[in-house]
């Protein structure tokens, strides 16, 4: 059986993106939010999930998106939507590519603290040019061009932002999934399974490594980009270790390593906080940490992963098929 | 105040500092070495100490020493249950798992003071012999600084004595080298480590007590501090008293110089100097072993 084929089930969450589109039309700010943070947390899947670099630092690369388009609108220099989360991808990978030469010579919690390290000076000095990046006040109200010249990014009505938010993901996301089934792929697998004998077998283990983290990235700048440009807004916590510390808690209750973790990660996750966070906040807390500690102890491989073994377990019940 | 004694001031604010940095870092050094357990809840413990000092002086009217060694203890019963209960299955699984329990255990934490003490900051009245200020002959500062500095100088002296003069020390010092060979010499690694856990989470909670009345203490301790802990164990190198002694007392100095001059975003430089020495010695500046 080819695993890359497409499966029915696989249509699901983009028509439940176009349902929501249709069903809540007064919740479409809180759909943006979502579909931003399903993308930063499967471009974190692939740093993470599949070729196994363990990060703190992920927010770096999402501030470091949200904060191109967010200064370059600001002082009216580029305001395309479009390609400006183009140069968020560009701006963000080009850290990544940078970090990741120097990171991924180091294992983990060398590793570990670099990325925190790097993120914190991220941060810092996003905090020290107070006078461009508006520092933690941040930068409100960005004027964002219309898509195409014709739909405007209103800001009493997500609409626009909403739909262009899911095409961005839809587009983001048909990219990783072949990357993932390509042979690089599963080359990253190779490498977090066992980097001893992928570099037996003669695999560049490191070149591949900083090719997929600049990809990943990149594909975090994009998310911040669209972050800055659905809210029209940016400040430091775009950058800070609790939006490191969300993304990752996100891709672990949905899965890692399964492209649609991150889906079910953030659905989760993000409905618990609307209607609890607001209500009882050290509840939410309280409950998030007690979520964390059952996952790592008895559900390693999130919501999916528990799905699958239930599946499998009902499976081999109705006997071999 | 002429530029001897201001620099004088800024060495001996940035000694102290460093020296609480030091007393609450020092067991996570130690069982990280030991069984590489990636625990970023430690701080929790420091604030969970810092509490019950607070608590113990403030409510139960106890001194400042009675309530240090009140929240020594404990902070490392409390620890012992957690490891014994908790942190055990974790021990040969990944990093990721560790990463994550002991991210839940900080939140856990953080809501649980909420909810119990509340959420507001935390003052800590420090007893009259060491408010005052105290003339050290060049310069006149304050007592508690001073204080704080030797106490730390005998912390340091006496752990470091421990590791290389006593039985345990040398049992330490096995399995930070190489566990299985530990192991297989008949080394208790599990005892071992249960001992190091509640004696670092102690020195934590005393660390916890003496740094709260110019870190401050809330319910977002844990995290707030959480960076500089970790710089200052995988600077020092992992396991190294030496090393976490003086990695964090740089780190004091450090901050308290750049916190003066450059207030808004100076810390920068911390980050820069940790990334330089992690790429140039990943195993730290004194540590033996790969992290």
């Amino acid at each position: 059986m080819r695993r890359h084929r497409l499966r029915w089930w696989e249509a699901l969450p983009w028509i439940a993106g176009i349902v929501f589109y249709f069903a809540f039309p007064d919740y479409l700010g809180f759909g943006c939010e979502l579909l931003v943070t399903i993308l930063f947390a499967l471009s974190l899947d692939l740093a993470l999930g599949y070729a196994g670099i363990i990060t703190l630092g992920h927010a770096a690369f999402f501030g470091a998106g949200a904060y191109t388009v967010g200064m370059l609108a600001s002082y009216n220099i580029w305001t395309e939507p479009i390609t400006g989360l183009l140069l968020a991808a560009l701006v963000a990978g080009a850290i990544g590519f940078l970090s990741g030469i120097v990171l991924l010579r180091t294992r983990g919690l060398t590793l570990l603290m670099l990325t925190l390290c790097i993120m914190a000076l991220l941060e810092q000095a996003a905090n020290m040019g107070a006078a461009y990046t508006g520092g933690f006040d941040g930068l409100p109200s960005l004027p964002i061009a219309p898509l195409f010249g014709v739909f405007d990014f209103s800001a009493l009505y997500a609409d626009t932002q909403y739909l262009f938010a899911l095409a961005v993901l839809f587009v983001c996301f048909l990219f990783v999934r072949i990357l993932v089934y390509s042979p690089f792929g599963q080359s990253l697998t190779g490498i977090r399974e066992n980097v001893s004998r992928m570099h037996a077998i003669g695999s560049p283990v490191r070149r591949r490594l900083i090719v997929c983290y600049t990809i990943s990235a990149a594909l975090a700048g994009v998310a911040g980009g669209l972050l800055a440009q659905t809210t029209a807004y940016v400040n430091l916590a775009v950058l800070g270790l609790d939006r490191a510390a969300t993304v990752l808690i996100v891709l672990i209750l949905g899965g890692y390593g399964r492209l649609y973790g991150a889906f079910i990660g953030a659905v989760i996750y993000l409905a618990l906080e609307h209607f609890l966070a607001q209500v009882y906040p050290t509840a939410w807390q309280l409950g998030l940490g007690l979520m964390l500690v059952v996952i790592a102890l008895f559900a390693r491989n999130g919501i999916l992963g528990l799905a699958e073994t239930l599946w499998r377990r009902y499976e081999n019940r109705r006997g071999p098929s | 105040m002429n530029f001897a004694t201001d620099i004088a001031g800024i060495v001996l604010g940035g000694l102290a500092a460093g020296t609480v940095l030091f007393i609450v870092s020092v067991g996570l050094s130690v069982t990280m070495g030991l069984m590489g357990f990636v625990n970023l809840a430690h701080g929790a413990f420091a604030m969970f100490g810092g509490y019950v000092v607070v608590l113990a002086m403030n409510r139960a009217h106890f001194g400042f020493g009675v309530a240090l060694a009140v929240s020594f203890i404990a902070t490392a019963a409390l620890s012992v249950v957690l490891e014994r209960a908790l942190y055990w299955p974790l021990y040969r699984s990944g990093e990721l798992d560790q990463v994550l329990f002991t991210i839940g255990l900080i939140f856990i934490f953080i809501a649980g003071t909420t909810i119990l003490v509340g959420p507001e900051h935390q003052t800590l009245q420090l007893p009259a012999a060491l408010s005052g200020q105290l003339n050290l002959g060049f310069v006149r500062y304050r007592t508690y600084s001073v204080f704080l500095i030797v106490i730390g100088v005998l912390i340091a002296l006496g752990i470091w004595l421990t590791f290389e003069r006593t039985r345990i020390g040398g049992q330490i010092r096995a399995t930070v080298d190489n566990r299985r060979m530990a192991e297989s010499l008949g080394i208790n690694v599990d005892r071992l480590f249960t001992i190091t856990f509640a004696f670092g989470s102690g020195m934590a909670a005393i660390g916890g007590g003496l740094g709260a009345e110019f870190l401050g203490l809330d319910p977002q301790y844990p995290l707030k501090y959480l960076v500089y802990f970790l710089i200052a164990v995988s600077v020092g190198g992992l396991g190294s008293v030496i090393g976490v002694y003086y990695a964090a007392l740089i780190l004091g100095v450090l901050d308290f110089v750049l916190t003066l001059y450059l207030p808004k975003g100076g810390t920068i430089f911390i980050y820069v100097l940790t990334i330089l020495i992690l790429l140039a010695r990943p195993q730290g500046l004194f540590g033996r072993k790969e992290l």
